[in-house]
């Protein structure tokens, strides 16, 4: 049969060129992306990749662009709003337009962003200016400047709290969990709220690594066969008090369709007693309270309950990195937009969340905390890179939902196994991952 | 479970369109002339266009997941190392990737369920009965639903205090369990939920096969004295088996790889993760694209070998009653 044939060279033809063709990526360039220092010489059309489809939506981020137009006006800004931010920048990224400015995927492996990303300069020099700037840092330089960096703990209806009969923050796991224990008898709200539905708010606890010892290389120490999981680490500190809350039954009671959305207005209501999200989520509830028509105040945050010495720590992590696409054609442009829009244009305080800049004030919204001396630990990254590649390799996700959604599954009994088992295994996957990818 | 628009439209459209190209070729001249050969290349002028379109979206992409199974590429660096068989001595060495096709059995069950109902419909809707388009209707809707819509749609009714809880209420049974909740209930639901999708779809490819019986049949077999039962065993059910096997094997295949219906109402939580949940997670959670893209394609060998075997227990032999 000819016809056979003919294809399937054809085909043969068209797999080697697939295999052969498309591995793209150029030599990484080494020129460092400076803002001009005469802002009228910074020319040309920059795309800015962001995930706020939101902000682009109402315009907000044009009227940021129009700000910025003000010191800069050769430069045009263009923003491209993408709901599945980091699934479709991950695949744009084998190609080389993936805008001008981008946050940096959470997927991207830390040792390639200078294949990715032009280098904003020393490291030495950016940790003297912003917080969280080693996130990014390779080798000596850094590749991302934070949008804005949050603090973490609960957020929680301090209203139904008192009612509870509740007023000054828990120190420990055990009163933090009476805490929740007399909200449910006393109010019958829903005192914690898991979100496992939607899974990201479960990696939000991961977050808190630091707040326990109050360690800045908390997450660092991860990066080797660390044995993550074992007595009065972190994570097991962390894992045990959530799951302690799923076992004695304070959480909802149907996990498995739970709703973000909804879940804010119910803590605004006062029919959920706390959740755990970073701060940034207050000027969201606020929102939601305002919307039902009760008293913003009463959405408070709170620390995790530990103490160290006698004060509660709280981590401050950086969000998404703002980077300049190694392939742009305006760095220079881009660099100016990324300097403006992190310094001046008061994004960070419209969002309440804490500033990138050093210099800069806490958000309103963190009141509490810096009243109460809360101690906030800037969590150092430098080995990010590792402890990601330990993650993967040990498919265990630190930053994904599922292996918290397993805990929950194992502490409601719809898993079998019991919570130290789960510990082991974890510690044993982790440690034998970290051999592996330390060889 | 099962997606048989494309195999079913191949079966019925293959045959015409090679008669016709034989019947071309065959009054072919043996001397070439310009014309001629312009005559003989038409044919394929015809195929360029879907040809190109088959082999850039169908083959080159699979090509491409070959070529990633064997790299240990994590779906963004520029570089890439090629492991050998690495990724796949990892699937068979690994047991608790294969557990997961446990889950599949749920759907596999439900698959059963799913050809009776729609074999059972068909047949009784095949005969002359009122409102018999109503019927036919409202069995097919389901089918016309997007996928996403319907696993919106079921998590809305497998909620606590939901429209499934409530409805057992109004017939006096409070229930108060969680639908989700633990793994067997999850599944069985889940499964319930793709029953409830796709039994339409059957019942229009049963539906179809029957109606092309001729009448006659019928009235000679009632003539002879036949119950309903025995004009389905003698008369349906043989003339209807090629589409009974293909649905089969679609059902199979299907249950192997579902994904739609636990990533959008569970993302795999609860013990209802399937093989192809998992390996998205592989490839997009934990960036190992080239271990996904090795699971990918022991799943297409999988289905290609349920397939074959199938094949050869039960041989499609030409369907002739008259």
């Amino acid at each position: 049969m000819g016809n056979t044939k003919s294809l399937t060279s054809a085909l043969l033809a068209v797999a080697a060129l697939a295999v052969t063709g498309c591995s793209g990526g150029g030599a990484p360039s080494t020129e460092t992306a400076t803002a001009p220092a005469d802002p009228g010489k910074a020319t040309g059309s920059i795309t800015v990749l962001t995930q706020r489809t939101d902000l682009v939506q109402s315009g907000a981020m044009d009227a940021y662009a129009s700000e910025f137009n003000k010191v800069y006006p050769k430069v045009k800004v263009k923003f491209e709003g993408l709901t599945d931010y980091e699934g479709e920048v991950k695949i744009r990224m084998n190609t080389e337009n993936y805008g001008d400015v981008l946050m940096i995927p959470a997927s991207v492996a830390k040792n390639d962003y200078p294949k990715f990303f032009a280098p904003l300069g020393t490291s030495i020099r950016m940790a003297d200016r912003y917080r969280f700037s080693d996130k990014s840092a390779v080798g000596n330089k850094v590749y991302g400047i934070a949008q804005f960096g949050t603090a973490n703990g609960f957020v929680y209806n301090k209203a139904l709290w008192k009612k509870a009969g509740i007023t000054a923050w828990p120190t420990t796991p055990d009163e933090f969990l009476a805490g929740l224990e007399a909200i449910k008898t006393k109010t019958g709200a829903t005192s914690y709220y898991t979100n496992f539905k939607d899974g990201w708010p479960l990696v939000q606890w991961t977050t808190n690594i630091g707040s326990v010892t109050c360690d800045e290389n908390a997450t660092n120490k991860l990066a080797g066969p660390s044995s993550p999981w074992k007595q009065g680490s972190e994570l097991q500190v962390i894992d045990t008090l959530l799951h302690d809350i799923v076992k004695r039954k304070l959480s909802e009671k149907d996990p498995s369709t739970t709703n973000w959305e909804a879940s804010k207005t119910k803590l605004a209501k006062g029919e959920i007693g706390s959740m755990m999200v970073g701060s940034w989520s207050i000027t969201q509830m606020q929102d939601a309270a305002e919307k039902a028509g009760r008293n913003p105040a009463d959405i408070g945050y709170m620390p995790l309950p530990v103490l160290k010495g006698d004060g509660h720590c709280a981590t401050l992590v950086s969000d998404y990195q703002q980077a300049v696409n190694v392939h742009s054609e305006h760095k220079e442009a881009a660099r100016a937009w990324i300097d403006w829009f992190t310094e001046k244009s008061g994004y960070s305080t419209e969002e309440g969340a804490v500033p990138t800049l050093k210099s800069a004030p806490m958000p309103s919204t963190l009141k509490d905390f810096v009243d109460n001396d809360v101690t906030f630990t800037e969590r150092s990254e430098t080995e990010t890179g590792k402890v990601n590649d330990i993650d993967n390799a040990a498919e265990i996700g630190l930053n994904k939902p599922d292996y918290r959604q397993k805990l929950i599954d194992i502490a409601r009994g719809a898993q079998k196994g019991s919570l130290d088992d789960y510990f082991t295994e974890l510690n044993k996957r982790w440690d034998e991952a970290a051999k592996s990818v330390g060889s | 479970m099962t997606r048989t628009t494309e195999a079913g439209e191949k079966t019925h459209r293959a045959a015409p369109a090679r008669r016709r190209t034989t019947a071309a070729s065959r009054t072919g001249p043996s001397h070439r002339s310009p014309g001629q050969l312009l005559r003989r290349a038409t044919p394929w002028l015809f195929l360029v266009a879907p040809l190109a379109l088959l082999i850039t979206f169908t083959y080159v992409p699979v090509a491409n997941m070959i070529y990633y199974s064997f790299t240990d590429w994590d779906g963004i660096s520029p570089d890439r190392n090629f492991t050998g068989s690495d990724n796949y001595v990892q699937i068979f060495t690994r047991p608790e990737l294969f557990r997961v096709f446990f889950v599949s059995l749920y759907y596999l069950a439900a698959s059963g369920l799913q050809i009776a109902v729609a074999l059972y419909f068909a047949t009784v809707l095949s005969f002359n009965l009122w409102f018999r388009n109503l019927f036919k209707g409202l069995l097919f809707f389901p089918y016309l639903i997007n996928g996403v819509a319907i696993g919106f749609v079921f998590l809305y009714f497998f909620q606590d205090g939901g429209t499934l809880d409530s409805v057992l209420s109004w017939m006096g049974a409070e229930t108060d369990h969680a639908w989700l909740g633990d793994p067997a209930s999850a599944n069985t639901s889940l499964a319930g939920v793709s029953v409830w999708r796709f039994t339409g779809l059957n019942f229009v490819l049963f539906l179809g096969a029957i109606q092309s019986i001729p009448g006659e049949l019928y009235e000679a077999a009632q003539l002879d004295g036949a119950t309903r039962w025995q004009q389905f065993r003698h008369i349906i059910a043989p003339s209807i088996k090629p589409i009974l096997s293909l649905s089969i094997i679609l059902a199979v295949s299907g249950s192997l790889a579902v994904f739609e219906i636990p990533y959008i109402m569970t993302g795999g939580a609860t013990g209802t993760s399937t093989f192809v949940i998992q390996t998205v997670k592989l490839a997009f959670q934990f960036n190992k694209t080239g271990l996904a893209s090795a699971a990918a394609v022991v799943l297409l060998l999988i289905i290609l070998l349920i397939t074959w075997v199938q094949r050869r227990l039960v041989p499609d032999d030409k369907v002739d009653l008259v």
